[in-house]
Parts: structure tokens; sequence; C-alpha cells
């Protein structure tokens, strides 16, 4: 039980950090502790909570997508013109953008697994490459007029005062819930696991590599394809530039919620509470008034320092502590 | 294995050249240069001006990558160093300007170098930390506007000129002189490749691999802040939101094309400064020959993932497995 435990350590930080953090607003803004600030959380955060997922998978599996942000911003401009352009039922835009999103996923998957270079750059050139095809497609801001957005964006479970759950965070919601089951009671989750701790070691275990470096990716822009979607309809409108940097943002999230950058180690209720955080200080911000948005940034880089510090503590020390006993050799 | 590439990078130099010329069919008067109160003007030393900054970049980045590093932090840092350089420069002299912004650039890669040598944080989170945060160091000092400044002496540094070159291009110059001179000048270079190539066994060997990093991860800050203030001197002004956005990205793409490889190991500064100055020729080509400016993103992401595959280990190994085939199949007859 205790192992359980202390295998837990960094998602409970995290949990502390956040309870405490939203304990304090809501001593200094009695407004803050109600059910309606909390749901707002949960909407206004939901895209980054879904790219937040696949990038938990990416990292715990020891590489990094660089290109979510801009998959979002295609994702956004290629419904937009599709819907209200092209005439596409907005159902079938969906499964479209979905399945040019695994393509895509797959192809930058493909790239890092056959010809052995780093994610980082692959992914940076799917960055520049989605980036640069949705300026193609149109550098404007296209309103989403469609029958079905305006549907889903008056449908929301209401609870009261003002506080509604609506359809971008309940999908969120069922994106954390099928990240759990699929990252840590699944053969697949087991694998990706494998891969972060050692790329040799999972490829003689007879597991394969390559299909789950591939498979990773295209879960990974799947889930930024449907963060795309939640976008727009939370907009109800595409655009070129959109999410600019969200990759940053998913992945201070996912380091803050725990999950090692090495690999090998996280849990996506971290990264979710990661992003809660970064949510919470933004509705702070914005609850005070006088602060700029500015230190948004300065808090989110001293968090993820704090949270990269104490993760190299815990790894030092459990290093120390498995090398103690073998303590023969000097 | 990297793919090894000749040692004098023609091919980074014939591509520079083959997308000037290509410059030169879209737009005829490309080489025009003409002389006008004593600076030279035309749209090839707008290249290699409108370049410097990332020419700047490359080169402390091409170091930090030879030894399996990498700086995201390179832009946030030019966004700070150009916002501290831009509030200062109507209030002070030039040289308290200039110390203030090198100073800081420095300190931002002390903390970087700091993160990886003494905690061993890995460099692309550890810089990442202060790519995130230094925008808002930078907003902090502007406090969220666009500084401008008139004085001359800093505005000089963007956009005046030094026996007629622009001064951007050669401060680009000085500081690769400088940094060829200190690495190749010196053992340093031949310690920095050792530690990328091997950082256990080169600590073992007797190198200081970890003052190295430090000192490796300040001379990319303190050639960011130069970029930063070049930057601002250029515009007059700081933007602490835009200054050097996405410019850490094609620092980076600068040392892979200059034929660095991310895997650390031997490096070029000459050509990450080269590959610079190709990704600025193909920007210049792009808007001269009418295309929308929005095709630039596409065209640099095919010529990455292009430089990308012919340096790939892979394809590499393909590549000689072809070969040795095609001269067994030429040999085989005898042989056999």
């Amino acid at each position: 039980m205790i192992r359980f435990l202390s295998r837990l350590t960094p998602v409970l930080a995290t949990a502390a950090v956040f309870l405490a953090g939203f304990v304090v607003c809501a001593l200094i803004y009695p407004n803050f502790a109600s059910l309606r600030v909390v749901m707002n959380l949960l909407t206004d955060n939901a895209f980054l909570v879904i790219v937040a997922v696949g990038m938990t998978f990416v990292i715990i599996s020891g590489g990094i997508d660089l290109s979510v942000g801009s998959v979002i911003g295609f994702t956004t401009v290629f419904l937009a013109l599709a819907i209200e352009r092209w005439g596409v039922p907005p159902l079938a835009a969906f499964v479209l953008i979905l399945v040019i999103c695994a393509a895509f996923g797959a192809a930058m998957g493909a790239i890092i697994q056959y010809f052995e270079l780093p994610a980082f750059i692959v992914t940076l050139a799917g960055m520049f490459l989605a980036r640069g095809v949705s300026f193609l497609l149109s550098t404007e801001s296209l309103p989403i007029t469609a029958d079905l957005y305006a549907h889903l964006s008056e449908h929301a479970l209401r609870f009261g005062a003002g506080a509604r759950l609506t359809v971008p965070a309940i999908i969120m919601l069922v994106v954390v819930l099928a990240g759990m089951v699929l990252l840590h009671l699944t053969r697949f989750g087991a694998n990706v696991y494998a891969l972060g701790g050692s790329r040799t070691a999972t490829g003689l275990m007879g597991i394969n590599v390559g299909r789950t470096t591939v498979l990773i990716y295209t879960l990974s822009s799947v889930l930024a394809g449907l963060a795309g979607i939640v976008f727009s309809l939370y907009t109800s409108s595409g655009y070129s530039l959109s999410a600019v940097g969200v990759e940053l943002d998913a992945i201070a999230a996912v380091v803050i919620g725990g999950t090692l950058l090495s690999g090998g180690y996280g849990f996506i209720f971290g990264s979710f509470l990661g992003v809660m955080i970064q949510g919470l200080i933004q509705t702070y911000i914005s609850f005070d008034g006088m602060l700029s948005s500015w230190w948004a940034k300065i808090a989110t880089g001293l968090l993820l320092f704090a949270f990269i510090a104490f993760q190299q503590l815990t790894l030092h020390l459990a290093r120390r502590s498995r090398r103690a006993p073998a303590g023969a050799h000097p | 294995m990297a793919l090894r590439l000749p040692r004098i990078g023609t091919s980074q130099i014939v591509a520079l050249g083959l997308i000037l010329v290509a410059n030169w069919i879209v737009s005829p008067q490309f080489f025009d240069i003409r002389l006008q109160d004593g600076r030279l003007f035309g749209s090839l030393i707008d290249v290699f001006n409108r370049g410097a900054p990332v020419a700047l970049l490359s080169i402390g980045m091409v170091l930090v990558i030879a030894m399996r590093g990498i700086d995201l932090s390179v832009g946030a840092v030019m966004a700070i160093c150009g916002a501290i350089a831009a509030s200062l420069a109507d209030s002070h002299s030039l040289p308290v300007v200039l110390a203030a912004a090198l100073g800081a650039g420095l300190l931002c890669g002390l903390w970087n170098g700091l993160l990886v040598a003494v905690l061993g944080i890995q460099p692309i989170v550890a810089t990442l930390i202060l790519m995130v945060a230094g925008r808002g160091i930078a907003q902090l000092i502007t406090e969220g506007r666009i500084v401008t400044f008139t004085s001359p002496d800093l505005a000089f540094l963007g956009g005046g000129s030094v026996l007629g070159l622009p001064t951007p291009v050669v401060l680009t110059l000085g500081m690769m002189a400088l940094t060829l001179l200190l690495v190749r000048g010196t053992a340093l270079g031949l310690m920095i490749e050792a530690t990328g190539g091997n950082p256990r066994a080169s600590a073992l060997a007797g190198i200081g691999t970890r003052l190295i990093t430090v000192a490796v991860y300040m001379w990319s800050g303190l050639c960011a802040a130069l970029a930063g203030i070049v930057a601002s001197a250029d515009i007059l002004g700081a933007d602490a939101n835009n200054a050097g956005l996405w410019l850490e990205l094609d620092a980076i793409l600068a040392v892979v094309i200059g034929g660095t490889s991310l895997f650390g190991g031997r490096f070029s500064i000459l050509l990450a400064v080269v590959g610079a100055f190709i990704i600025q020729a193909m920007n210049t080509g792009i808007l001269l020959s009418g295309f929308p400016p929005e095709t630039n993103l596409v065209v640099k992401a095919v010529v990455v993932l292009a430089v990308l595959l012919a340096q790939s280990p892979r394809l590499g190994g393909h590549l000689a497995g072809l070969g040795v085939l095609f001269k067994r199949s030429k040999s085989g007859g005898r042989r056999s």
C-alpha cells in the first residue's frame, strides 16, 4: 500500500497544489468557490486537456509531439471551410478531419520509427507543415454558422446558478476516462510504458515497437484533431492562427502532472490536474483584474521548474536508496 | 552512426547558390547592388541583413546541439534582451545598455546551463522553462507595451552600416569570427565534440564537462542577447510578444541544414550560419516570386524533412547498402 502511494506521490503533489491554489483563491474571492467557476474551468480548458491526454501517451513513451497546436489550428480552418464553403455535413466533416489527423500522426510516427530520427525534429516539421497548410487554406477568421454548432453550444447539463456542463467539457471528461482506461488497463498502455523505459528491451521482449510508436503518434494527432473540433465548437469559428503555442501548454501540463519527461512514468489524471492548475492561474488573474496576463506565463514557468526540480530530487533519492543495499562495491 | 558530411560543406554552399540563382530568375534585379550614402543596398544585401538574427542565434545553437543539447529559450531570451535594451536606450549610454542586455543574456544562459549540467534535467525540458516564462519576463520589463526609443546609438546597431555593410551583418560576421577563434583556435571545440559524443567518457578523460556545458549555454544566451539587440535596434522598439517568436525553431533548422547532427558530435559554425542564410534566401525568394508568404512554412517543412531524411542513419545505411550491392553486382561475376 505504501509502495503504491509512493508511486502516486507526483500526482498527489499536483492534486495538493491544485487544491491549495483553489482554497487560496476561494479565501481571497468568496465568489470563487462556486460550481459555476469549476464548470467554466472545465469548459474553458477542455481542448487543452484533450491535447494533454494525447501528449501524456507520447511523453510516457519517451517522445514528444510539437505539432499538436498546429493540428488544432488546421482542424478549425478545415472544419470552417468544409462546413461553410464546401457544404459538407458537420458530422461528416468531423469524421473526415479525424481521419486526416490520424494519417498525419501515423506518417510522423512512421518517419520517427523507420528513419530513426528524433521525435522532436520530425514533429517540428509536422508543426510547420500543419500550420503552413492551414495558412494556405485561409488566413482569415471564418465563422461557422451551421445549425449543429448552435445546437451543441446550447446543449448542456445544467446544475442551477449558471453552472453548465457544456458539450466540450463532457467530451473532455470522456476522453480523460477513455485515456485512463487505455493507458492503465490495456496491453497497448503497458507497451507505451515499456517503450518509455527502454526501446531496446521492449523490442527484445517481442513487443512490436514500430507498430506501437506509429499508434502513439496517431493517437496524439487524432486527439489534437478532436481538440480542434472542441475548439471550433467553443469559438464557433476557424482561424489558422488559433492555438499557437498550445503544444507548450500541453507539455507543461503533462510535466506539472508528474509525468517524467524522460518517459516510462506518468498518469493521465496528473495531466488533467496540470491543465486545471494552469486554468486556475488564468481564472485567478481574470478575477483579480489588476494583474496582467504575463504573470500567467511566469507562474507556469515557476511551477514547471518546481515540479521538474521535485522530479529530479525524487529520482536522485530513489537511485541512492537503490544503490545503498548493494554497497558491497566501494 | 550519422552520415558523414564533407567538412567543407559543398552541398550547403551549392544549395545557397542555387536558391540565390532561383531568386535571380524570379526577380532579375536580385543581384543589383548599389551604393547609397555609404551603405550597400539591394535584395542580396537584404537577405544577409534580414538573416542576421537567425544567423546569430545559430552560432550559439550549433555549439549547444554539438553537445547533444538544445536551447529552446533563445527566442524568449531575444525578447528579454531586446526589451531591456529598448527600455534603457534613451536614458543610458550605449555601453551601459549593451552591458545590461548582454549580461541578461549571459544570465539566462547560466540558468539553462545550471539546470542541464548541475540538476541533470534534459536540455529540451530545462530550456522549455525559460521559453515559457521568458516571454512573460519580457512583458514584465516592457509592462506589456511596445517600448520605443529614439537613441541613434542603439539604432545604429540595427540600421547603420560599417564600410558599406549593414551593421547586423558585420556583427554576425564578428560574432562568428570570435566564436571560431575561441572554439577552433583552442581545444575547446574538440572538448565540445567529445562531450557531445560521449559525456561520460569525456568526463573520465579529464574534460570538465559540466563547466563546458554551462559555458556553451551561456554563449548561446549571449548570441541570443545580441540577436535581440539587433532585432529591437532594427525596429526602434521592443515588442515582447513577437520579438524572436519561433526563431528558436529557425535557428535549430539552420543548424540542421548546416549538417550538424542532432545526436551531437561534429559541428560546423560556418555552415550553420550558411544554413541561416539559406532559410532567409528561401523566405526572400518566396516573397519575390509573388507566391503568398503563407507558402513559407510548407516549404520550410519540406526542407526540414528532406534534410533530415538525408541525415537519417537508416537512409544512410540503405544507400551504403545499395552502393555495396552495386559494387558486388559489378564484381560479382568474377568473384563467384
